[in-house]
């Protein structure tokens, strides 16, 4: 079954740009990024967009579909009603470079900056043994495809460009909450540097990463609040505060 | 020339999936200057689609796993026409490649005693395949991107340049290697972003490009998989070996339209899902191959009895090689038995609980849920057979992976040819990755300390420039996606999955003629992120894959593995002694037989004499293997 | 400008391009909130009509003023005195901080807090008014840290009200073995209190989060996992113990003011 969709897509580049109206043929069971498509090569061979898997497992068709960050890969023409118009933009976080295209190299950046995965030095490959209990709670942040809507979406950078240098966001978070719960992880100043370095505090949960990854990450309840409970078990918690006149927490 | 950018290091990557990462983290290591060039974002390459898991005979499950077992199960998956050496130092080092990961961060699955657990996979006879959930490239590949980070902030302690020693050029294509005096100089490119020119000077180029599934039009590969390394290689002076065989994964997602092509891992029958017509058969027991007969089940009591103990059982035949499966569904439903969209059925929810199979196969629950509409722990899917990998590839020296006739260049991964012979064994790509990804990047450094720098000529540049311009200089061409279209349209109906002589005469006639029109190609708007020009780049790589895979595949007058003739069904031991060899003289492809290297006799002695006699000749058996 | 304004960004001059209801769920959140403050706040300093026949309201357990009805102390046990400077203060007053600073620094109640007052956001990219933001790493907010505090002191106050709950359950002449609706009442708000603070994310976290090796602590991690399951309806008890706990003072004031009549069942 086709039928006609209005598409108004936003065209520019950093100095310019709008919302332009198209009119193009869906068919039953396509995704957004199907009818973009169709736009390229039918009506606008220029119009840039990135994309790669088109199977929600790459993270690069990441743009803001009637307001939300989305994957255009994951979203169904047929979850919007036939006479409503779709409107697709770059996501709005990030400088745009044309059209749907956007710079997302402030994620690379951050990435640089987290300490990466320190290996126990005793021990050889293949001598691990770690518990399938053990590596669950980081796996799930290693699912994480880096579509970078967690961060698109994050109000700390997204609504305050001044903030990006001090904020690592939240991909960043589960990043340094997957190495903190890592069984073999041996660097020891996670919890400390999450606070002082990479914006941890900035974080004030409300819950935006978890409702739009597409991964289903429980970026705020798996990963930001309990680096936040441990950040709290470091620096401000009373019974370690008291214990502290004894013994002061150097570690960690 | 304007604004074009000048870069200089000692090895250049192009590609950065698994091999090409794993190539630069060696080129590091041993003291090199790296660049990494990747077409799309860092982190996105074809290889965190893989799924299933990577094939190393580590034995933490099965004990009587090793790695002779592992080499049987690639040679005889190859059809015995894979580089007996590639296969060896495969089964040799991929262990220790997967348990480097782990050094490096990787988490995957553990068995009871803690150790990296290993599934059961088509054509491996025992549990070999490292995994996590289904989402093993992924972690491939975040471990490898996270590595070259790790080197990056050493790198960054030590010169107070994170980028000083390695540098990822993200968004950028390649469109020439670069050559003086008959050695590698370089590549030249532009980036995606801005369209600007960019030059390396190199000394060593690593070519890890992956596949070329968009030259067909039902496929798993995303738009990066056009070829662009073969085609690269091949315009160097290199030869492309074996391209006749493409592997068609037999299970690609069929319904809804829109996403007809994406892969349905081979995880799934791994687990026990199982095939069925429309009559309810369970129809792979029909289409077990004499070759195989003694290792499946040829009745469904055994092959349920296989998932409990898989020591007394044979396997069931839906773990088949992936050509055998993908024959028989295309069979199935060309008899008529297929489903309503042209499929055949996956079924896993009758045999495992709904919460194992969302723990499982997490991202396949995911992918038909949200994409498709299906809850597979209700229902079966529907699947068909796709275009996933290429066997051919770039022919390269076995131990350090340097590209024959081309001194500098070296190639890895699925762009590299000879490894997997007629049909590659699921999880076998991604070792292979690991293995010839780091003997790349070894065999790059030892030609670096050996020759030394090589300055590109102007006259190379300027002829590298012209080739970016000319699309824009020309008006009126045809559009790049109707022609990309028509090359799929051919290769699809010509030289798919079943062949015929006369087909693929077609097929060679047409792609000579959409190669005429593309020299027409023009492009509208600036250079500025315009798919519209990188496809036509894109779609001249792709030409020369189809030119190549087609010349290979009317010369192979026999079926085997990933390369099936209707006008000649049958397996003939007189094939298996060539490889076919493509090369590019500037106008067309050539194709011309070349023997294939004899096995030595401490491999061929590793196999069963009546296993080898139905593929090798009697003088080949009298010989037994060579000194 | 700045924000989805800044230079550079893709040029949209609306604040959001959201089409579906999303400040219904804001809306909504401040109204039950508001309602709630104001209600609390006449109730705090009412001083009154918090104690009738073994039923105490849980805005004034436990009673630990001077000026506290006697029957509604524990063994009469008073150590503040009834007034401070001068100023009359209600025994509501002196405990309210208690469980007020643990649903302030509930992380629930954060971002419920943060979206429908602070609008810091609103709602999910739709941009907010404020033109600066620091989170909370400094004062007052960084106080936020202070939720494990409030989380023992919580425990502490769910032990009172459970103690009510029990009291409760005395007939008028004080016998024991009498149930009233009153005491449903009671039994429930303490109930869902419980499981308030058992599903609350620091609870989570020292139950076993903590740890890097669960499979060194088997008995931990069992817990843990249980933990993790409350935690993730932890919004709905945040919803369902506050209205339980309004509603118990509701009562008890209707009760003590005698517009309700307590009714037995035996």
């Amino acid at each position: 079954m086709t039928r006609k969709l209005n598409l108004r897509i936003w065209r520019g580049d950093s100095t310019d740009g709008g919302l332009q109206d198209v009119v193009v043929e869906a068919n039953e069971g396509e995704v957004v990024l199907d009818v973009i498509h169709r736009v390229q090569a039918t009506q606008m061979g220029d119009l840039a967009v990135r994309w790669n898997c088109k199977a929600g497992k790459c993270g690069s068709c990441s743009m803001e579909i009637n307001g939300k960050p989305r994957l255009a890969c994951m979203t169904q023409v047929a979850s919007y009603s036939e006479d409503e118009t779709i409107t697709v933009t770059p996501l709005r976080a990030f400088p745009v470079i044309k059209d749907l295209v956007t710079d997302v190299s402030f994620n690379y950046r951050k990435a640089m900056e987290i300490p990466a995965y320190e290996h126990p030095k005793e021990l050889a490959p293949g001598e691990a043994r770690m518990e399938q209990v053990d590596v669950e709670r980081s796996q799930e942040f290693r699912k994480c495809i880096e579509c970078f809507l967690c961060q698109d979406t994050c109000h700390v950078i997204r609504d305050h460009e001044e903030n990006k240098k001090s904020f690592a966001g939240p991909r960043f978070f589960i990043r340094i909450a997957e190495l903190d719960m890592h069984p073999l992880d041996m660097l020891k100043n996670r919890k400390r540097t999450a606070q002082e370095e990479h914006g941890l505090g900035m974080c004030n949960i409300t819950k935006c990463c978890t409702e739009v990854c597409p991964e289903h990450i429980k970026i705020t309840d798996n990963a930001i609040i309990p680096m936040k409970e441990r950040v709290v078990d470091i620096k401000y918690d009373p019974a370690r505060m008291f214990a502290g006149l004894l013994k002061r927490e150097k570690r960690n | 020339m304007t604004n074009m950018e000048r870069h200089n290091y000692d090895v250049l990557i192009i590609g950065a999936g698994g091999a090409g990462l794993r190539a630069a983290v060696e080129a590091r290591e041993a003291g090199l200057r790296v660049a990494i060039i990747c077409k799309s974002l860092f982190g996105k390459a074809h290889t965190v689609m893989a799924e299933g898991g990577a094939a190393a005979s580590m034995a933490n499950v099965n004990d009587k796993d090793s790695w002779m077992v592992h080499f049987r199960d690639t040679m005889r998956g190859g059809k015995f026409l894979n580089h007996y050496r590639m296969a060896e130092l495969h089964a040799k080092e991929s262990p220790d490649r997967i348990w480097e990961l782990e050094t490096w961060g990787a988490l995957f699955d553990r068995t009871k005693e803690g150790k990296i657990s290993q599934r059961n996979f088509g054509g491996h006879e025992y549990p070999r395949l490292a995994h996590v959930g289904d989402r093993t490239g992924l972690e491939l590949i975040r471990t490898m991107q996270q590595r070259i980070v790790a080197l990056q902030q050493k790198d960054g302690r030590e010169t107070g340049d994170m980028e000083s020693h390695i540098k990822v050029f993200a968004e950028l294509t390649i469109t020439d290697i670069l050559k003086e005096n008959g050695k590698v100089s370089g590549a030249y490119g532009y980036w995606r972003e801005s369209g600007t020119e960019v030059l390396f000077e190199a000394p060593a180029v690593v070519i890890a490009t992956g596949g070329v599934g968009k030259t067909f039009k039902i496929t798993s590969n995303s738009w990066e998989g056009t070829g662009d390394g073969h085609a690269l290689a091949l315009k160097a002076g290199a030869n492309l070996v074996d391209m006749e065989f493409l592997q068609f994964h037999p299970t690609g997602m069929v319904w809804p339209p829109s996403v007809r092509g994406i892969l349905v891992t081979e995880s799934v029958r791994g687990e026990g899902g199982v095939l069925t017509n429309n009559i309810g058969e369970r129809f792979m027991f029909k289409y077990i191959p004499d070759v195989f007969k003694d290792k499946y089940a040829d009745n469904e009591a055994e092959a349920d009895r296989w998932y409990l103990d898989q020591d007394n059982n044979r396997r069931p035949p839906e773990l088949l090689p992936r050509d055998e499966v993908a024959r028989a569904i295309n069979s199935e439903v060309k008899a008529g038995r297929g489903t309503e969209h042209g499929g055949v059925f996956l079924d896993v929810s009758k045999r495992i609980p709904a919460d194992v199979i969302k723990k499982r196969l997490p991202s396949m629950w995911h992918q038909f849920y949200e994409l498709a509409g299906v809850d597979i722990t209700k229902e079966a899917m529907e699947v068909g057979p796709t275009c996933h990998y290429v066997m051919g590839g770039v022919e390269v020296e076995p131990d350090n992976a340097a590209a024959v006739g081309v001194p500098g260049l070296f190639a890895a991964g699925e762009v590299a040819g000879g490894m997997h012979g007629s049909n590659r064994l699921g999880g076998n790509s991604l070792s292979d990755l690991l293995v010839f990804g780091r003997r790349a990047g070894m065999g790059a450094v030892e030609y670096v300390k050996n020759n030394g720098a090589n300055p590109v000529s102007d006259a190379s540049i300027k002829a590298a420039t012209a080739r970016i311009e000319a699309p824009f200089s020309r008006e009126g061409g045809e559009n790049s996606y109707s022609l990309h279209a028509e090359l799929q349209e051919v290769t699809h109906n010509l030289v798919g999955i079943i062949r015929t002589g006369k087909e693929v005469e077609e097929a060679i006639e047409k792609i000579a003629d959409i190669r005429k029109r593309s020299a027409n190609v023009s492009v509208a708007g600036g250079r500025k992120f315009n798919p519209g020009f990188h496809l036509a780049f894109d779609l001249d790589n792709m030409l020369l894959v189809a030119e190549s895979t087609a010349k290979s595949a009317l010369r192979r007058e026999e079926s085997r593995g990933g390369h099936t003739r209707d006008d000649f069904p049958g397996m003939d031991s007189k094939w298996r002694q060539v490889n076919h060899i493509a090369s590019f003289d500037g106008k067309q492809v050539n194709v011309k037989a070349q023997p294939l290297p004899p096995m030595p006799k401490e491999l061929f002695e590793l196999f069963d004499i009546h296993e080898l006699e139905k593929y090798m000749t009697p003088e080949e058996i009298a010989k037994g293997g060579s000194n | 400008m700045s924000g989805v304004f800044s230079p550079g960004r893709a040029k949209i001059k609306e604040r959001t391009l959201r089409t579906d209801k999303w400040w219904i769920e804001p809306a909504i959140t401040f109204g039950v909130l508001f309602s709630f403050i104001i209600y609390a706040t006449f109730r705090a300093f009412e001083g009154a009509n918090y104690y009738k026949d073994h039923l105490i309201s849980p805005f004034y357990s436990p009673c630990l003023s001077q000026a506290c009805v006697p029957e509604a102390t524990i063994f009469g046990f008073t150590p503040v005195s009834a007034e401070i400077f001068n100023f009359a203060l209600s025994p509501a007053l002196i405990i309210l901080i208690f469980p007020l600073g643990f649903r302030m620094t509930c992380y629930y109640y954060r971002k419920a807090y943060y979206r429908s007052f602070w609008l810091s956001p609103p709602a999910c990219a739709v941009a907010e008014p404020h033109t600066k933001y620091t989170g909370e790493t400094r004062a007052p907010l960084i106080l936020q840290n202070a939720h494990r505090w409030f989380f023992y002191a919580g425990l502490v106050f769910n032990v009172f009200l459970t103690y009510d709950a029990i009291i409760s359950l005395k007939n008028v002449e004080g016998q024991w073995g009498h149930l009233s609706v009153g005491s449903l009442v009671l039994i429930l708000s303490s109930t869902l209190l419980w499981f308030y603070s058992l599903s609350c994310h620091t609870c989570r976290h020292t139950i076993g989060g903590r740890l890097k090796n669960f499979s060194k602590h088997p008995l931990r991690y069992k817990l843990w996992t249980r933990v993790s399951i409350l935690n993730h309806y932890h919004q709905q008890f945040a919803w369902y113990s506050l209205g339980a706990v309004a509603f118990a003072d509701i009562y008890v004031r209707q009760v003590a003011t005698g517009a309700w009549t307590n009714f037995y069942f035996f």
